[in-house]
């Protein structure tokens, strides 16, 4: 119960687009269309749920104050270097995506482009590390949550992304086209996911 | 019709190319063609197969479908009042009465929307969209009767601007416009959009607030959760007597090791118990119950039906609700796939937590689901919506299914949005050109597969 409470919320509720603004670059430019987007958001998924429970394990028996404590005595505190460290795990696992991504899906490969690599600076992926640091999570519930995360990316950017291909052939007024409708849009399409505000089971 | 055609024909020139009131020229199209049927004829080239009903002929059917609901939702906000004041009066001051609060919030849309509207077309040269008859409508309808006017225009102005104008205008928006309305002073008003009963009825604020103490406060759910409370409080009460028991009974024995974790597994074996099992197959009838007698039957059944509760303008009633969905579906203007499977997936849904028990909500049988709230006026008229519903008839199915059973499942489990249509309606726009998307994807598919089959022959 507790485990589906964790996922409904940060698919839905906690969704890392439409409540805190998180990955947006790659959130705008890689919704063009669905394929990509069903791509790129399985990458973001991957990177998620890989990520967050090595950097839970990293940071609650390495870099936490006295995690250490067994082998070098009390006092340890290396918890100042917990961004270079996630940003190091977040970073191969990406190379290791793009990797796989091209040996298996050449064409996946290309249309992605340069935001494959990206994945390794999207904000999402780094504010779902440091989320999972804010809350009493085990590792169970700090992988649900990565994996929750993920879901929510993907869902809001395939959305997205259908909208887009909809509103292609939309007479949008001229200074709008592009960024300026996609932005509204976001806006309006988080009125949707504010349906589980509040949702508890 | 003669002397209005007249009229128009003498006006004609001085609109079309060179006459002095060109610049008007969308105006006068949309007077003309709003009284008269537009002299479209087919191309030379082409489709050569042209329907008579135009797209203002089709949202006319709508704005039809709806009066039902207006005149009970009328009459019922004067009845309300009456109701909450305490006095009787007879039928003709009710509508009065109701008029009185109504037809300005109704004005006031039409007036804001329509102006919008009508400057759009002229700013940027297009004919005027005749989809905000329908929305204007609409727009009142989901409005507590007590919303100031200031804010209807506000939510009509933010709806048919950022919701429609900026994609396109009519035929290009991805949210429902009156819902975009509603979720907008929703969010952006809160009180004045949801708490008790007082915001549901119409009066002044202060004889109203005086008179509620004689009369009642909680709305039908929230008397629900408060009848089922007595028995849930006595199920917990059985069950922790059991725990207590049975940690008695292991401690004379001394063989408990971890207390937390032999409390938490005596009080899981507790549910199985006749006592409590029994008590849980009471919350259903409790409810109900509660429904039928509170309040000289408010909340019955029968008055869910009927519509005689308070609540938005047009959406008590879902009997009005059912007879707008019919002439929907018999005009062939709303889709009954969509309508059908969004009654059926929040009746599954209802019967789903009837199997899983719970609390007040959870154990609410699952017709009442069906009329209570404005699930009936959203799945009529909101869900079918042809221009942000699902546009494949495959799809029409799981964006239907998925509108009824989300909304149920948001009324049982977030407290927070006892009305959980109207954000479901927003989320399944979001996700309706995704289904879209599946489905022709599958279809391709599918096809792509029987031609192969065919080559290989």
């Amino acid at each position: 119960m507790e485990l589906i409470s964790i996922a409904i919320r940060s698919i839905f509720v906690e969704n890392m687009i439409f409540a805190y603004f998180l990955g947006m670059c790659s959130y705008l430019a890689v919704s063009k269309n669905v394929k990509t987007a069903v791509g790129l958001g399985m990458a973001v998924i991957f990177v998620l749920t890989m990520t967050i429970p090595i950097n839970y394990l990293i940071y609650n028996y390495v870099l936490k104050k006295d995690a250490l404590a067994s082998i070098f005595g009390p006092g340890i505190d290396l918890s100042f270097l917990m961004l270079i460290v996630f940003i190091a795990v977040i970073a191969s696992f990406v190379q290791l995506t793009e990797m796989i991504v091209e040996k298996f899906s050449p064409a996946l490969y290309g249309a992605l482009g340069i935001f494959l690599p990206l994945i390794a600076v999207n904000c999402s992926i780094l504010g779902g590390a440091l989320f999972m640091l804010g809350k009493p999570y085990t590792l169970g519930q700090a992988t649900v949550f990565g994996l929750g995360s993920g879901i929510g990316w993907l869902l809001a950017v395939v959305a997205l992304a259908a909208i887009r291909e909809k509103i292609k052939y939309s007479n949008v007024p001229p200074p709008l086209r592009g960024l300026g409708i996609t932005f509204i849009l976001v806006g309006l399409m988080s009125f949707g996911f504010l349906s589980f505000l509040g949702f508890s089971i | 019709m003669k002397f209005l055609r007249n009229i128009l024909d003498k006006q004609k020139p001085n609109f079309e190319k060179g006459g002095k009131l060109h610049f008007l020229h969308s105006v006068f199209d949309g007077f003309e063609t709003f009284l008269f049927v537009p002299k479209h004829t087919t191309p030379d080239k082409g489709a050569q197969v042209r329907d008579a009903i135009d797209m203002k002929r089709l949202m006319i059917t709508v704005v039809v479908a709806m009066v039902p609901c207006l005149l009970f939702g009328i009459w019922n906000t004067g009845h309300q009042h009456y109701l909450a004041i305490g006095e009787t009066a007879d039928m003709m001051a009710k509508i009065i009465y109701g008029a009185k609060v109504v037809l300005p919030i109704v004005i006031v849309s039409y007036g804001v929307g329509l102006g919008i509207e009508f400057a759009f077309a002229q700013m940027r040269g297009h004919a005027i969209n005749e989809g905000y008859l329908v929305s204007g409508m609409l727009i009142p309808l989901i409005l507590p009767v007590t919303i100031p006017l200031w804010q209807v225009a506000l939510a009509s102005a933010f709806a048919v601007i950022i919701a429609k104008e900026v994609f396109g205008g009519t035929g290009m928006n991805i949210l429902n416009v009156a819902m975009t309305a509603r979720a907008f002073l929703y969010f952006a008003y809160p009180t004045y959009m949801a708490g008790d009963i007082k915001v549901w009825t119409a009066g002044e604020p202060t004889v109203i607030e005086q008179k509620l103490d004689g009369y009642t406060r909680a709305t039908a759910l929230g008397l629900a959760a408060e009848q089922s409370s007595s028995l849930a409080a006595e199920i917990q009460n059985a069950r922790e007597a059991y725990v207590d028991k049975k940690v008695k009974e292991a401690e004379t024995k001394g063989e408990i090791k971890d207390p937390v974790a032999f409390n938490n597994a005596a009080y899981k074996e507790s549910g199985k118990l006749p006592e409590v099992k029994k008590l849980q197959a009471q919350i259903p009838t409790q409810v109900t119950n509660a429904f039928e007698s509170k309040k000289g039957g408010l909340y019955s059944l029968k008055s869910f039906v009927i519509g005689t509760i308070p609540g938005s303008i047009g959406e008590t009633s879902f009997l009005m609700c059912l007879i707008g969905g019919v002439i929907l579906i018999l005009t062939g203007v709303g889709s009954w796939k969509i309508i059908v499977s969004a009654f059926g997936g929040a009746y599954l849904m209802g019967l789903l937590f009837n199997a899983i028990g719970g609390n007040a909500f959870m154990a609410m049988p699952a017709h009442y689901h069906l009329v209570m709230g404005g699930l009936a006026f959203g799945i009529v008229f909101m869900a079918t919506d042809p221009v942000t519903a699902a546009q494949t008839e495959i799809g029409k199915w799981y964006y239907g299914f998925l509108i009824g059973a989300l909304t149920v499942l948001i009324r049982v489990f977030n407290p927070a949005y006892p009305e959980g249509i109207m954000l479901v309606v927003l989320l399944m726009n979001v996700f309706a050109p995704l289904i879209d998307y599946y489905v022709v994807a599958a279809n391709k598919k599918r096809r792509l597969k029987r031609l192969e089959l065919k080559k290989a022959q």
